[in-house]
């Protein structure tokens, strides 16, 4: 289904909307329960002191799951942005800068929040 | 035909909203919203790993009427994103496509975006007061 002119300039589809798709379902997947459980952690948490909150992170099971949870937040994020910006920006540029800005940030942010809870888990071992 | 000279739709002054399409673009906003969440998510995990001073000052914002409705905002757009997300993968599967259940299903979300939302925040204030 495509034209000669489509097939002679060579734009089209870049055979890569399916794995974005995919991967967007399967972090939605992950974070149901994932979210569910992280709400009623926080919730215990209410009221608490630093204390208490490094002590549950400390925890292997909590570390795990808060590890799993800022994964797929922030891969989830970055796709769901990416179709955002894709449908409003329409200027090449500043949609390419804004689509690097948004997996630049997500990664790093990842990378802090992992990095924080080994770090408290590591301190409270 | 120049572009500019065509009639735009939808004409929003005379636009009647619908649920589906309300939903629709809530989903989206409440996407984007979350996403500035997790800047807190992120705080609080370093604030805590870093001690007592940095946690101090995410308590302090979270305690403060700003934090508060942030974080009140934050709720509500993450059940809501959480629900019509789920609802979302119903449609994947290629059910409950058909109208009713589009309606129904929408009306379902926000029923329920609003029950967790209260029980959340229910629970966490009898938490905070004890």
């Amino acid at each position: 289904m495509r034209s000669p002119l489509g097939r002679a300039i060579g734009l089209g589809s870049a055979k890569e909307g399916v794995e974005h798709w995919w991967i967007q379902r399967v972090t939605a997947i992950a974070l149901v329960p994932l979210i569910l459980w992280f709400v009623i952690a926080v919730i215990g948490l209410v009221g608490t002191d630093l204390e208490t909150m490094q002590n549950w992170v400390g925890r292997p099971l909590p570390a795990i799951l808060l590890v799993l949870l800022l994964i797929a937040t922030f891969y989830h994020m970055s796709l769901g942005l990416q179709v955002v910006v894709e449908d409003y920006v329409h200027t090449e540029l500043a949609k390419l800068a804004l689509v690097i800005v948004i997996r630049l940030f997500c990664f790093a942010f990842t990378v802090a929040g992992i990095f924080a809870v080994l770090m408290i888990a590591v301190g409270s071992s | 035909m120049r572009s500019a000279d065509r009639p735009l739709s939808p004409h929003l002054q005379i636009y009647r909203w619908q649920l589906t399409s309300v939903l629709s673009i809530l989903h989206r906003a409440a996407g984007i919203a979350l996403s500035a969440g997790t800047i807190l998510l992120v705080w609080w995990l370093v604030a805590a790993a870093s001690g007592p001073e940095a946690y101090d000052e995410v308590e302090d914002f979270l305690g403060s009427w700003l934090g508060l409705m942030l974080l009140f905002g934050w709720t509500v757009s993450l059940f809501y994103h959480l629900c019509n997300g789920i609802r979302h993968l119903v449609w994947d599967t290629g059910h409950a496509l058909d109208l009713k259940s589009v309606y129904t299903g929408g009306w379902v979300v926000v029923g329920a975006t609003g029950l967790l939302t209260f029980v959340a925040w229910v629970v966490g204030i009898s938490r905070w007061v004890s």
